[in-house]
């Protein structure tokens, strides 16, 4: 099977836009094959790293630029998805990110802690001309749910 | 702007908000705000019935969580109404499923 060609999204950072992004990866997630609670989880990972974006990488801003690219990746047996979210603003050292101790149950800090339980993998790194970029993978297994 | 709740009704001692649609980054400053009002009138019960809540990102998580403790401070019980299985999965992951008080039934919700 000759994958998909890449999907390329550019919303501003308006969170009014992040359904727009949910209902592209939902499709795409089903179009892959992902089924409940894989395929919701995934929507959720990358909605939450955009929710990110666009409360630290652009201080809440809402008409700052961000790149979403969506394609299928593929090894022997497994077929998956990659998401790559790129952002101008603020760049973050990928050491500081981690998510939060979830023994201490309060408001904020969950967004890294799902995107790292939902995923297979997730990458920050320092973009080349300013800003982060978020490399995020997902391999559609047979019962694959990490929770 | 529309509104985030889309009931606030009283049955006995129990105030039952009815938040609907999705609840992500854009939606949840608004229930935030909405369930702060139904708050000032100090609820003894407050079901947040979340039948009709169709997604919910970490934010609208964080807003149940800001909302309980408000409902805690003044003596109060919260308890969350028939999650739909998208919703509990969000508990699920953020490990909160067991922190809130979750029914399936209005009559067990209402005590």
């Amino acid at each position: 099977m000759v994958p998909p060609e890449p999907t390329d999204i550019r919303i501003p950072s308006d969170p009014a836009k992040l359904c727009v992004v949910r209902e592209a990866v939902r499709r795409t997630t089903r179009e892959a094959g992902f089924e409940d609670p894989d395929a919701e989880q995934v929507v959720l990972a990358v909605d939450e790293a955009l929710a990110n974006v666009i409360k630290h990488g652009y201080g809440g801003r809402h008409d700052q630029p961000i790149d979403i690219r969506i394609e299928y990746a593929a090894e022997p047996g497994r077929i998956g998805l990659r998401f790559v979210i790129r952002d101008f603003g603020r760049t973050v050292d990928p050491r500081t990110i981690c998510g939060r101790d979830l023994d201490d149950v309060r408001p904020g800090g969950l967004g890294v802690h799902i995107m790292r339980t939902v995923m297979d993998e997730v990458r920050y790194a320092a973009a080349e001309g300013g800003g982060t970029r978020l490399d995020m993978l997902k391999w559609n297994t047979a019962g694959g749910k990490k929770t | 702007m529309s509104k985030a709740l889309r009931e606030v009704r009283q049955d006995g001692q129990a105030t039952i908000a009815v938040p609907t649609g999705e609840v992500d980054l854009h939606h949840s400053p608004g229930l935030y705000q909405e369930l702060v009002e139904v708050c000032k009138a100090r609820p003894a019960r407050l079901v947040i019935d979340l039948r009709e809540v169709t997604y919910m990102d970490s934010s609208g998580v964080s807003t149940l969580v800001e909302v309980f403790r408000t409902v805690n401070r003044y003596g109060g019980k919260l308890v969350l109404l028939a999650p739909t299985a998208r919703v509990r999965g969000m508990f699920e992951i953020a490990r909160l499923d067991k922190f809130f008080v979750i029914c399936d039934t209005q009559e067990e919700a209402m005590g």
